[in-house]
């Protein structure tokens, strides 16, 4: 099977800190996978790099057999690579149902229509239902999105990114700021979400219940370079992860 | 689904009803006056409302807007002077044109900054068109501008130009109002609130902006255009820099967060300036006292204030 994002030798400093150090891996289709390591260790940085919004220094991203180094955020997204941000990157002014339409209007090349009222729209805005429900937002719908719990402004960001039908999704810790009941939520949703639309995910995390407890694979950055990559067992075992992250009494 | 029929009854019977009030002025008065205060109120608020698709709605504040509004005015004040009143209605189309070129090449240059460097760039621009006007006296008339420009044939008539204002002001509120509301309305709002995000949803920020500001320019033109026959005059004032500033003072006024909200100000704004310029020449003074008051008590503006009390009140989500 070829590899959906394959990551080759990737480099970017700021200044002297080596913030991505030769990174290499491969991502298959319909893998759900984790990036865990210590702040600073450059995980936001590496989906930067992905997602077209920070230049590489050097290295090669290829994604669905492309290379995507270079290529512009609107580009990226275009050929299917989806995202959700640490703090959640909504429309704060628009209703729930109108932050996940937009993208699925989007989606489906219709922003450029300037004078039919947007409810005309009965397909974008059916799948965006369909997305807000597979969320369990659907009884929020018409509320204002900055009026959301933290946690639903979170799932809302991942409802964005879904509508755009992505083939791969970065998630950037999910499960940030919120309550232990609603980590446990986010956990199963995610699997959930992971299994219905039928992508590769990749998240990054400090919850390990939830790195361990969903990730097919595991990969560890420490200083900007890959430090381990494995199943959980692998990487629950692993001598340098246990010193440099996890802990000893892990 | 009820409740959005029911609203949108609503919404035409409103539309009805201001079109019905507007319509019926030279019915009720034969005042040549009148008739000029209401076609006032329907120029300004064109302009205004255009002008806030840029700044309520997309957040971008231009302080220029008078460029196009002089350039729709001067091309056809100067087409009629130099080539008779035959070419009133050619110099309309002509002076929109010279917006949608105009707005086109000067956007692509003024959006490449932000925030409060996109303001200044737009306030020079149109500065400097005004600075033109005004030196240039053989062709332009310099600060005496240009007087008697009649429009041709019936739109001679004062009624009949007033109702064919009212006619193009009406279709191109209720053009700005469906592109409000249509999904490029929308990713303009959300240009707004997240261009990071409008980005990663593989929308380009600034097309869209160079968008809304070409549209916003063209329809500042065709106010220009229209105030000419209105007036039957032009001056180099509709290039200054404080008509570009009575539209914001306007767009305030009324609410910029709602779509109606700068017509709305715009017509009290003439209806103060109407009333209170007749007694005293400090009329200005009055405007000023009561936007201070508006800013600092009730930021929404009228139509946002009066949309709150009926929140408040009433138990119809008036969010929309």
């Amino acid at each position: 099977m070829v590899p959906i994002l394959e990551i080759q030798s990737l480099n970017k400093s700021f200044g002297g800190l080596h913030v991505t150090a030769n990174v290499s891996f491969s991502v298959m289709p319909g893998e759900l996978s984790a990036i865990i390591g210590p702040n600073g260790a450059g995980k936001t940085t590496l989906f930067n790099q992905i997602t077209g919004h920070l230049r590489s220094d050097s290295g090669r991203i290829r994604f669905n057999n492309q290379d995507i180094l270079g290529i512009s955020p609107q580009k990226i997204v275009a050929l299917g690579v989806g995202r959700a941000f640490q703090i959640a990157s909504i429309f704060p002014d628009e209703t729930v149902l109108d932050n996940v339409r937009i993208a699925c209007l989007s989606k489906r090349g219709e922003t450029g229509k300037y004078l039919r009222a947007v409810d005309a729209f009965t397909e974008a805005t059916d799948d965006a239902r369909a997305i807000l429900e597979s969320l369990g937002l659907s009884d929020q719908t018409q509320r204002l999105a900055f009026e959301l719990a933290h946690g639903d402004q979170k799932l809302l960001d991942i409802g964005i990114a879904l509508a755009l039908r992505p083939n791969l999704l970065l998630l950037d810790e999910p499960t940030a700021g919120m309550s232990p009941e609603e980590r446990l939520h986010t956990k199963e949703l995610i699997l959930k979400l992971w299994k219905e639309f039928n992508l590769a995910l990749i998240f990054i995390e400090h919850d390990m219940d939830m790195v361990f407890g969903i990730a097919q694979t595991v990969r560890v950055l420490q200083q900007g370079a890959l430090l381990a990559e494995g199943n959980p067992e692998q990487i629950r075992a692993n001598k340098e992860v246990i010193t440099a992250y996890l802990g000893e009494d892990f | 689904m009820t409740n959005n029929a029911a609203r949108r009854i609503n919404a035409t019977a409103l539309w009805g009803i201001v079109l019905l009030i507007f319509a019926l002025v030279p019915v009720f008065t034969t005042s040549a006056y009148k008739i000029n205060v209401a076609s006032h109120i329907l120029v300004w608020g064109l302009f205004a409302v255009s002008f806030n698709m840029l700044w309520g709605i997309t957040g971008m504040l231009s302080f220029g807007q008078a460029l196009y509004y002089g350039l729709g005015a001067y091309s056809v004040g100067l087409m009629v002077e130099h080539m008779g009143s035959g070419w009133f209605l050619p110099a309309i189309a002509l002076g929109l044109v010279m917006a949608i070129a105009l707005s086109f090449l000067l956007g692509l240059l003024v959006i490449r900054v932000g925030g409060v460097y996109f303001t200044m760039l737009t306030l020079a621009f149109a500065q400097l068109a005004w600075q033109i006007t005004f030196k240039w006296y053989d062709f332009t008339g310099g600060d005496d501008g240009i007087q008697g420009i009649i429009p041709p044939g019936i739109l001679e008539n004062r009624a009949a130009y007033y109702y064919f204002v009212l006619v193009l002001v009406f279709l191109s509120i209720w053009m700005l109002k469906r592109m409000a509301y249509s999904p490029f309305g929308m990713i303009l709002r959300c240009v707004q609130q997240n261009p990071d995000r409008v980005r990663f949803l593989g929308r380009r920020v600034r097309r869209n902006q160079l968008r809304v500001y070409v549209v916003s320019s063209f329809f500042a033109a065709l106010a220009g255009g229209l105030m000419a026959g209105v007036d039957s005059s032009i001056h180099t004032d509709m290039f200054f820099w404080t008509t570009s500033g009575e539209a914001i003072l306007m767009s305030v006024l009324g609410g910029i967060n709602q779509f109606f909200g700068p017509f709305i100000g715009a017509a009290v704004f003439i209806l103060i300036e109407d009333s209170i310029g007749a007694r005293t020449e400090f009329w200005p003074l009055i405007i000023g006292s009561i936007m201070l008051i508006m800013v600092i008590l009730f930021p929404k503006g009228i139509v946002g204030e009066v949309l709150r009390l009926k929140a408040r009140f009433g138990k119809n989500d008036a969010r929309r």
